[in-house]
């Protein structure tokens, strides 16, 4: 067991943890925080996407030990008292079915969206259908999924 | 804005999930929680000699190992297949016996021998390693074909060459006699590829018996916790059913892998009783791809027929189907009633055959996925059609307007009688949204850029909203498939409906609380929709089969009608007036012609408080319907699809995607195409990328997401979705189902336009850029040849 | 996934002697394949070293037309690194690709190449480049490090520090990913050293990645897709699965080939 402490939602947290275990646990066993979801065993499917110190990673192939100190976020800290115009922008496109992967492709677009502006690069359709390598839908087709993730990089422009 | 009928109301459903606050069966913990994992068999086909677990009960953690002599000593029945398929020759179904923890033989790679209980899911893990189980192997064969040969490996006793039914439809000797003359025929091997559902979320349970009460509650991720329930009493013996409760909170998608009851909710119910704790377990996604029923594997011979004006006359099929290794819940009734029925398409054939040998192999079982049976009949039907059409030199688009169905109802020869529809209409609407005049000069300019581009069509029909008790009663279902609703309206006006549907993604919060919205003017947010709880809603037969609009929608407007009736006698009678002179609208109730009103919430507390309603009249305001269809309902479609291949590499690029679908009624349009993309995705899954590959010793290659490949963003366009509807005639809405459509109509439509492109009709799905580039190779060699 | 012990190095010399203190130690950088790999019960190591956070193994420099790269520097950041996009853009561009972005931004060039997938990208970009592979005891050409499927010249609690390379002439990576994995099913790597034309293929041999001699012959003075148009790849020695067999692997090879080539 090895103490971790690290900052998520912007709140401390501190446990004891076996050292194996994955990041994904600890945020939906001990925080029990069960937005972020695991749907697979190769880290392809991205269901379990987290913010750790501001970029996307797949918290089920990440150590809780390892992310001692981190600042993390999950979807559950996301909204700020209203909804993420990300999470706005799912809504209003349908970008969502059965909602288990959900929260992930929220995550990748919400880094995504950083990341272009950052660079100053256009986020095109071929953009983010390649930038969604690592988060799989089974429901939408994803055809919502980009129209939803164009809309939302325009919502957090202007907001 | 209006939020009734037709109008795309946004999703009340998606806030939670949208902020991570879903409840799905793993986010639940219970007290007192445990952890299973389960032995499974690493053998396609063995003898089980013995198990000894006495090392893994001695690891920390481990509070039991139970196994199957324990499960089947308690009384647990076997799994049964729901319904019964008679052969040819008038016999039965010859289904084996299967136990949730295999007794004395194992039949397919993952098959479960053991469970184990623990505190910890790897404590769990790591003891159900520590399982140790003597198998002696036995010979194996996964393919239906080989599985029907003199010698194969036996896998069932009571099914001799794996052989469970020979079932046939249609009139034999007619449809031969009639091929026999026909001026022209198409002849075509076509393989429908085995795929794995791959809901998001894995499949997952919680069992909690509580021995004060006798009762168990079983959290799963089911498409329909009351069927759950109900086979889990009357044909398992886990528990009557008022002793037994059945939630299915959230789930993540099912595409019928999450309808049937699997051996994993047994043996935790029973784990549960046996250990007195709660037990849970959640596949991870290799448990998924080995135990989830796998969808599709057909292996078809056909044969069509024309006469000199390319009318058809005749149609044969003959497919073996490959069921797996046990008889899943309705894995009789895909290959045969909801395959085989729906041979004749969107086309006048007098004379259809179609036989169907379903086998035994040491594989998954095999059960309906996201279709069933009617993709695969469309696949055998469009393909044929494009490729009669290629032999014959005539258009493709020509040759199916001049066989459409144009006058309904029109009887099949293969029971379906189509209620509805305008195929050309479909066609027409298609062709123009994918420009179709100027496809060739769009063909050239790909030449110049050294792609290969090709078109492709696909016209589905399908049978949906399923479906009458009678009917499927007569043809072998076990249950009748009816669905219920409860109507609530609570003193205060606001109304809950209770529905037997269950959503998993379909959006029924929003779409059932638009028509309760219409009918009595009231807002969406007034709504609610319960489903999903075996101790709120009495009682449902779920979400599969595109019917949960066509069925469950209409027992909700059957319970809407007597809520109405009865809201109407209140409104006379406080109002003064004659009954036929109320009329419901606005969220009021009014008396015609006068401003004499009562709003809503007024109906509601007069039914409540009784103070003042007719006399003899019971008070309270809660009416519920249970709805059995008349007919299935027949959505149908064209579909066009436009691929560019690399020759170089094999890759194609779906270049444009139309679809023209008449689903009858919409209620919300924006939830119907979200529909129609995910199926249109599925559907070019299969085409183009999916497919579940065993070896010849019966160990699964395609394990995971490395080997199996699920569409993902970048493999997929955007879609041109349209609508171009006729009302169904048979059930109050005039909907048809939009469900499963896009799944249905794709796959031939992006095959036709593959083999358009390549110009080499020899390509089996899933057609891969190494099998499309071989297809390329095969015929250049061909044409140099020549 | 087994108990393991985690431990966080701050130096290479700590990683050194905890992994010597190891029953049966692990490196751990971004664990984009080693905790999957973990998670399925195929890899059970007593102890994890994490050198994620070691400063000398994080960073890209470019000297003197010479780049050298951190071994724990991630995927992101090599793809993002505006240096080596001048000094050598088919190597940021490799990383660009590798995985999707989340795999990216924990995923290490030292990783890779310690695993040896043979369809992982950046070993064929190493041995086309000629690079010099340096651990805490030696350097190690390209060449001589990747030795087989899944093995290197690595010796038990060696320690990649750093990566280095001339910066090329010329240099690009073309890739035809694998449908499902988004690995490579071929992946070839064409650079114009000042040792002449080096092309290196990843994802198609069935020992791994290897040098192509005859495209490497073709290609000297003579550096366009034509040249590789002449070249005759075999089927023999190439990998063949599920997803594409030996004929198809080969016929990979040179389409990528040729289009690495034209894209450099």
């Amino acid at each position: 067991m090895t103490e971790v402490s690290m900052t998520v939602n912007g709140k401390p947290v501190k446990a004891d943890v076996p050292d194996n275990t994955l990041l994904v646990q600890f945020i939906r066993e001990n925080l029990r925080l069960t937005g972020t979801h695991v749907g697979c065993d190769t880290s392809q499917c991205g269901a379990c996407v987290v913010h750790l110190n501001g970029k996307a990673v797949k918290s089920c192939a990440t150590l809780a030990v390892a992310a001692n100190g981190a600042d993390v976020t999950t979807i559950e800290g996301l909204a700020n008292g209203e909804m993420h115009p990300m999470q706005t922008a799912f809504k209003e496109n349908h970008g969502l079915q059965c909602g288990f992967c959900t929260p992930g492709m929220i995550m990748t677009a919400t880094d995504m969206v950083a990341r272009y502006d950052a660079n100053g690069k256009e986020l095109t359709e071929a953009a983010i259908r390649e930038e969604l390598e690592g988060n799989i839908c089974r429901c939408t087709g994803y055809h919502n999924i980009v129209k939803a993730i164009a809309d939302g990089a325009s919502k957090m422009a202007s907001s | 804005m209006s939020e009734g009928i037709g109008a795309r109301v946004l999703r009340k459903e998606d806030k939670r999930f949208l902020i991570g606050k879903g409840r799905y069966t793993d986010d639940i913990i219970e007290q007192n929680q445990a952890y299973a994992a389960f032995v499974r068999s690493p053998h396609a086909h063995a003898i089980v000699k013995s198990i000894d677990a006495s090392a893994a009960e001695a690891m920390d953690g481990v509070v039991a190992v139970l196994n199957g002599a324990g499960l089947t000593g308690d009384g647990i029945g076997n799994i049964i297949c729901g319904w019964g398929v008679t052969s040819k020759d008038g016999s039965p179904m010859n289904m084996g016996a299967w136990s949730a923890l295999a007794t004395d033989k194992v039949r397919y790679v993952g098959d479960a021998v053991a469970i184990v209980i623990a505190d910890s899911i790897d404590q769990a893990r790591l003891a159900a390693e520590a399982v140790e189980v003597d198998y002696e192997a036995l010979p194996v064969v996964v393919q239906s074909d080989a599985a029907l040969e003199d010698g194969a490996p036996q896998i069932h006793e009571n099914a001799p060459n794996n052989l469970i039914f020979d079932w046939e439809i249609g009139e034999e000797d007619a449809t031969d006699t009639a091929l026999a003359g026909a001026a022209y025929t198409t002849e075509m091997d076509i393989v429908n590829n085995r795929l794995s559902p791959n809901a998001m979320e894995p499949r997952a349970a919680i069992a909690t018996f509580n021995e004060a009460d006798d009762h168990y509650t079983l959290y799963t991720t089911s498409q329909n916790p009351h069927v759950a329930r109900l086979v889990l009493s009357a044909f398992y013996n886990v528990a009557p059913e008022h002793k037994l409760r059945v939630i299915a909170p959230d789930v993540g998608g099912g595409f019928g892998s999450k309808i049937y009851i699997y051996p994993e909710e047994i043996a935790c119910l029973w784990a549960s009783m046996k250990t007195n704790r709660s037990v849970k377990w959640t596949s991870d996604r290799t448990e998924a791809f080995l135990t989830d029923a796998h969808g599709r594997d057909h292996i078809t011979h056909a044969k069509i027929g024309f006469d000199k004006d390319h009318k058809i006359v005749g149609l044969k099929v003959d497919t073996k189907a490959n069921l797996g290794a046990y008889m899943s819940l309705f894995s009789s009734a895909t290959p045969t009633y909801l395959y085989a029925t729906l041979l004749s398409g969107q086309y006048n054939i007098a004379n259809i055959h179609c036989n169907v040998k379903a086998v035994y192999t040491n594989t998954v079982p095999v059960d309906a996925y996201r279709g069933a049976g009617r993709p695969e009949a469309s696949y055998v039907m469009e393909r044929m059609m494009e490729t009669a059409a290629r032999e014959m030199g005539v258009s493709p688009t020509e040759l199916r307007r001049k066989n459409f169905v144009q006058e309904f109802p029109h009887q099949t020869p293969v029971i379906m009688a189509y209620d509805s529809g305008d195929f050309a209409a479909n066609q027409d609407q298609a062709m123009k949204a994918a420009d179709y005049a100027d496809f060739e000069a769009r063909r050239t300019e790909a030449a110049s850029r050294g792609k290969l581009r090709g078109i492709g069509f696909s016209n589905y029909i399908e049978a949906c909203g399923i479906a009458p008790s009678a009917a499927v009663g007569s043809l072998g279902a076990g249950v009748g498939l009816w669905e219920s609703a409860e109507v609530r309206v609570n003193p205060v006006g606001t109304i809950e409906v209770l529905t037997g549907s269950h959503s998993h993604g379909q959006g029924h919060e929003t779409t059932f609380a638009q028509i309760v919205a219409e009918r009595f003017g009231l807002p969406t947010e007034n709504i609610q929709i319960v489903h999903g709880d075996t101790d709120k809603v009495q009682f449902g037969m779920g979400t599969y089969g595109s019917r949960s609009g066509a069925v469950g929608m209409s027992a909700i407007v059957k319970a809407m009608d007597k809520v109405e009736a009865k809201v109407k006698k209140i409104g006379a009678h406080v109002l003064e007036a004659s009954e036929d002179d109320i009329i419901i609208e606005d969220g009021a109730v009014k008396v015609k012609g006068t401003d004499k009103q009562m709003l809503w919430h007024e109906v509601g507390l007069a039914a409540y408080t009784a103070h003042n309603i007719p006399e003899g009249m019971e008070p309270g305001l809660k009416e519920t319907s249970f709805y059995d269809p008349s007919n299935f309902t027949f959505p149908a479609g064209c579909y066009i699809c436009e691929v560019e291949v690399d020759p170089e590499t094999g890759t194609t690029e779906i270049v444009q995607f139309v679809a023209s679908d008449d689903f009858g009624t919409i209620i919300n349009p924006m939830i119907v195409e979200g529909q129609v993309h995910g199926g249109i995705a599925q559907g070019i899954g299969q085409a183009l990328l999916e497919g579940v590959v065993y070896d010849d010793s019966g160990q699964l290659l395609s394990a995971s997401y490395m080997d199996y490949t699920m569409p993902r963003a970048d493999d997929l366009p955007s879609y041109s979705v349209h609508h171009q509807s006729t009302e169904c005639p048979g059930n109050p809405l005039g909907m048809k189902g939009c469900g499963e459509a896009g799944a249905i109509g794709s796959p031939p439509a992006v095959i036709n336009a593959i083999t358009d492109a390549i110009g080499n009709n020899d390509l089996s799905m899933p057609a891969t850029p190494a099998k499309v580039w071989a297809a390329i190779q095969a015929a250049s060699a061909k044409q140099a040849a020549e | 996934m087994y108990e393991t012990k985690y431990h966080k190095a701050s130096s290479v010399s700590e990683a050194v002697s905890l992994m010597g203190a190891a029953d049966d130690g692990k490196l751990l950088s971004g664990g984009q394949t080693l905790l999957p790999t973990m998670k399925a019960h195929l890899a059970a190591p007593s102890d994890l070293v994490d050198v994620s956070g070691i400063a000398e193994m994080n960073g890209i420099s470019v000297n003197d037309d010479i780049v050298t790269i951190g071994a724990a520097t991630t995927h992101a950041e090599v793809a993002g690194n505006a240096a080596l996009q001048k000094a050598c853009a088919g190597v940021a561009d490799l990383a660009a690709n590798i995985g999707d972005p989340a795999v990216r931004h924990l995923g290490t060039i030292g990783g890779s190449i310690a695993n040896n997938d043979p369809a992982a990208d950046y070993p064929a970009a190493l041995l086309a480049l000629g690079a010099t592979i340096k651990t805490n005891a030696r350097e190690i050409t390209a060449d001589d490090f990747f030795v087989g499927l899944f093995e290197t010249a690595l010796n038990d609690d060696e320690v990649i520090v750093s990566i280095s390379f001339e910066a090329p002439a010329k240099a690009c990576y073309a890739k035809f990913p694998n449908p499902a994995s988004r690995y490579a099913l071929a992946g070839v790597f064409a650079a114009l050293t000042t040792a002449g034309a080096r092309v290196a293929v990843a994802g198609a041999g069935d020992d791994g990645v290897y040098r192509h001699a005859d495209m490497e012959a073709a290609l000297d003075g003579n550096w366009s897709a034509d040249a590789i148009l002449g070249v005759s790849v075999g089927a023999d020695g190439m990998l063949s699965d599920m997803h594409g067999d030996a004929a198809y692997r080969a016929n990979l090879v040179k389409v990528m080939a040729g289009r690495a080539v034209a894209g450099c």
